[in-house]
């Protein structure tokens, strides 16, 4: 039985993938769910950054999810692969294959160095510092220093250097592959390191670190490599990003993003294996197609008071995401499962304070 | 010379600001442990809710009393939304802290985007009284009076804040709460009504810098809390999470730098050099400034 | 005969162990029970459970009030003190500041407790985590005493004092069964056979042993297999 669960455990993703990969040669159309069948370009773009943010969300995942850092900054490594991406072949003029290399080197070395300083401390005060290195990013990109990062207008994407079936809007199905490549390479990158030792020791360190300190090993280092290879895939994801779209534009750097991130996680499911990628397909889905819902006839037709809400698309995710984790904390992909919230229960340990901790609370999940 | 005094009290004005927002932001985490990620909702609803009144308020023809009694409004509203906000969304979550994180979460961004989509992202001018937008000279410095108005205010939160926790029962109950909230329960205390008052507390000061920030900033949009809440996240962890002294001299710190930073070097590098502020206090001394809390 | 503090079938689970299962005693009005058993039985957890302070199944009765599903501030306001083992005294506070936040209606017994405890009179400025160990236990007994309790609940007062303080806190015990009911969790036996009238032995998560504590005490193999100590340990 074992045996053919492990198997299973293979077999069934690659048969995801693999379907999914066919989604550019059907000529279904969805009303309504889209504007256009799904061999179009406009649903292979909307279609392609699902499954791109399903990718990051699953490298976010790694760093929340399975070994419990709360971390707000995410998105910093994300809008460094998108804009360094796009400053390299733009405004710098490299060729691709130095642009991707520079890529990877400042995406292995920036977490590297920012995470041995963040994770100096932990819970709260870790939190607080990764937003705050995200927010200089962000600065960075308002700032506009040399006229890089082209602050509120962006950066246009330079095509020339892009291989030719990445340009066009009628290769938009080799954009949607890439995106698929991109998140399946995700997929099983994150499960296999989850399921190796060091992934045993993140998960452990998830549930007690005081534990895994007295075992002997050392919190720190592994940590250090989950956040690594956490943004090191978030910065992948940028430069697939960059490509599918086009340009680089200040909202990836922003503090929004990583909360989009953060909902993403939660709505799949946290630490589940499928969750991250379930719940970013769904948020971006929502988020692309709302505002066309929003200037659907029966939205119009309602009166302001109802009207003015449903046609912000943060407002309606900000109040599902309320309502789900009222009802739902274990996300989409916890559905069903034993233990309310299985993703989250462990993650407490990150912001739960001094004033919980007293003596008399030790153990308490007091019933009050 | 008068410039060194102008970027001062402009520093200190801009600290002013943050020390309301982060007293606020750190005793709701000292007591509940609570991350309340819509305290910038508060910060945008109390400016807005203003600003609305000043529109509504057309028939009050002293331009200083509109403003006041707009303020009020303003204040009022942003103290019942966060009464609302503990009552309804993190009182039921008792206990549960990543979800009391994540729903505030959710109901900052809902919130900030139920603003704009009222009143689109542009920025309103915020009525202001013009006394408040005239100088006066200090050490050869012309300063901005709204200045005073906001370091004001803050040292009258500071003070009003400190006299509560000093000479009130629930000062006292929620002194102790920030060390050990079971304990208080068991001594027979409903720890929970002092949840509710910190809320609320923290709501007000939070509406009492967006209507400031209405004045320095000379106008109010959607955004505005968001980018405020993230410095005073900064003041709280700098200062020490739990501590209102803390907080007050991180606001100082921190609003000096920035106006420093920015002037002396060039735009922009304050806000930089606040965070390697940050990265370095945490790195000498993860509890803050007072190390009220040890970092796990 | 009914207890004023009746325990039926209380289980309690704390992180996937079952730590008690199904204990069941009662507390007899006005006198002094003892709580015995080796380390890590459960006495502590008991008396938590009884506090409302962690999950709990089964039944616990205080008087006619059923505090089984009660909040804990409102098991407390029934009129039941607690001294917790690590004495959870108020670092931040001074002295007088935790005693006035132990008040619960208007009739708190200030002369009481500074007539028992003149230090805590004289120290009320004082921060309470600048206090000895031994102050600070006087402290927490004080909190307790401060309010008409029915009930006190006291887990291991004498923890780590010397032997100076634990005839004081003895003493204090001893004015405290006089005037109210008591639980306490003790291991030093020179205090229990002092001051306790019934004894409940733990072995466990299980009540092994119940009756008058002279009985028990006098007892050396009964004390030796549920508490393993080779006879009595004078105070």
């Amino acid at each position: 039985m074992i045996l053919a669960r492990r198997i299973a455990s293979i077999v069934v993703p690659v048969a995801v993938f693999g379907l999914l990969a066919f989604v550019p040669k059907l000529s279904v159309d969805i009303p309504r769910v889209f504007d256009g069948p799904l061999d179009t370009p406009g649903t292979l773009q909307i279609l392609a950054l699902c499954l791109l943010f399903g990718g990051v969300a699953m490298s976010y995942d790694l760093l929340f999810g399975y070994t419990g850092l709360l971390s707000f900054g995410h998105a910093l490594y994300f809008a460094i692969g998108v804009y360094l991406t796009a400053i390299g072949l733009s405004k710098w003029e490299w060729s691709l294959a130095k642009t991707l290399l520079v890529v990877a080197l400042v995406g292995l070395v920036t977490p590297l160095v920012l995470g041995t300083i963040s994770l100096r401390v932990g819970g709260i005060a870790f939190a607080m510092v990764t937003l705050a290195f995200a927010q200089a990013g962000t600065v960075i990109v308002a700032k506009n220093p040399d006229g890089l990062t082209g602050a509120e207008e962006g950066v246009f994407l330079n095509v020339d250097p892009l291989p030719n079936f990445f340009v066009g809007v009628f290769n938009m199905k080799n954009l949607y592959w890439l995106a698929l490549a991109y998140a399946a390479a995700v997929f099983f990158i994150v499960r296999w390191v989850t399921e190796s030792s060091p992934g045993r020791v993140w998960q452990a360190i998830r549930e007690n670190e005081l534990r895994v300190q007295v075992l002997g090993l050392r919190p720190f280092s592994y940590k250090l490599t989950a956040f690594v290879i956490a943004s090191f895939l978030a910065t992948a994801g940028g430069v697939v990003y960059v490509i599918v779209i086009g340009g680089a534009t200040p909202e990836v750097a922003s503090a929004n993003f990583t909360l989009s991130l953060l909902i993403m996680v939660v709505l799949g499911g946290a630490g589940l294996r499928w969750g991250a990628l379930l719940g970013g397909i769904l948020y971006t889905f929502l988020d692309q197609r709302l505002p066309a819902l929003a200037s659907s006839e029966q939205v119009q037709d309602l009166p302001s008071i109802f009207r003015t809400p449903l046609s912000e698309p943060l407002f309606v995710l900000g109040t599902l995401f309320i309502l789900l984790v009222f009802f739902l904390p274990g996300g989409i992909a916890g559905v069903g499962r034993r233990g309310r919230r299985r993703g989250l229960r462990l993650l407490d340990e990150a912001v739960r304070p001094e004033g919980a901790r007293g003596g008399v609370a030790e153990e308490a999940e007091a019933q009050v | 010379m008068s410039t060194w005094v102008l970027l001062t009290i402009t520093g200190l004005g801009l600290g002013a600001m943050y020390f309301l927002i982060a007293s606020g932001l750190s005793l709701i985490y000292g007591l509940m442990g609570v991350l309340n990620f819509a305290h910038g909702a508060f910060i945008t609803v109390g400016a807005y809710a203003s600003w609305y009144a000043q529109g509504k308020l057309g028939g009050i023809d002293s331009v200083p009393l509109r403003f006041v009694v707009a303020a009020i409004v303003g204040l009022a509203v942003g103290g019942m939304i966060a009464i609302l906000t503990e009552l309804v969304l993190i009182r039921p979550l008792y206990q549960r802290h990543i979800e009391q994180v994540l729903v505030t979460v959710g109901l900052g961004l809902a919130l900030t985007a139920l603003v704009a989509g009222i009143w689109t992202q542009t920025q309103q001018v915020y009525l202001t009284p013009t006394w408040l937008t005239e100088t006066t000279g200090v050490f050869g410095a012309s300063i901005p009076n709204d200045r005073f108005v906001e370091i004001a205010a803050a040292v009258v939160v500071l003070v009003g804040l400190l006299a509560f926790f000093r000479y009130t029962r629930y000062g006292l109950i929620v002194r102790a709460g920030v060390e050990n909230r079971a304990m208080v329960m068991a001594l027979g205390i409903d720890v929970r009504k002092a949840f509710t008052l910190v809320f609320a507390l923290g709501g007000l000061a939070a509406a009492l810098a967006g209507i400031l920030s209405g004045v320095y900033f000379g106008g109010i949009d959607p955004a505005r809390g968001t980018h405020l809440l993230i410095y005073a996240f900064i003041v709280v962890v700098i200062g020490g999470l739990g501590s209102i002294l803390g907080s007050a001299a991180a606001a100082v710190i921190v609003g000096l730098t920035q106006q420093y930073a920015n002037y002396y070097a060039s735009s922009g590098v304050g806000d930089i050099a606040v965070i390697l502020l940050l990265a370095a206090v945490l790195l000498v001394r993860p509890g803050g400034l007072s190390g009220a809390v040890a970092a796990h | 005969m009914k207890g004023l503090l009746e325990v039926e079938g209380l289980d309690v689970f704390l992180g996937g162990s079952h730590v008690l299962k199904g204990v069941s005693f009662a507390v007899l009005e006005g006198g002094v029970t003892a709580l015995l058993g080796r380390n890590g039985v459960g006495k502590t957890t008991t008396i938590r459970a009884i506090m409302g302070l962690s999950d709990r199944h089964g039944r616990i009765r205080l008087g006619d009030a059923d505090l089984t599903r009660e909040r804990t501030d409102r098991i407390v306001r029934r009129g039941v003190g607690y001294v917790p083992e690590d004495r959870d005294v108020f670092t931040t506070l001074t002295v007088a500041e935790n005693l006035r936040l132990a008040e619960r209606n208007g009739s708190a017994r200030y002369d009481l407790v500074y007539d028992l405890f003149p230090e805590l009179r004289q120290r009320g400025g004082q921060r309470a985590g600048t206090l000895s160990g031994g102050q600070q236990q006087m402290l927490a007994i004080a909190r307790a005493l401060l309010n008409e309790n029915r009930l006190l609940l006291i887990d291991e007062p004498t923890k780590g004092l010397a032997p100076l303080l634990v005839t004081e806190v003895a003493k204090a015990l001893e004015k405290a069964a006089e005037i109210t009911t008591v639980l306490l969790v003790e291991q030093n036996l020179g205090v229990v056979h002092r001051i306790a009238d019934q004894v409940v032995v733990l072995d466990v998560g299980r009540v092994v042993h119940t009756g008058p504590a002279k009985e028990f005490l006098a007892n050396p193999g009964l004390v030796h297999r549920y508490l393993g100590v080779s006879g009595a340990e004078a105070a």
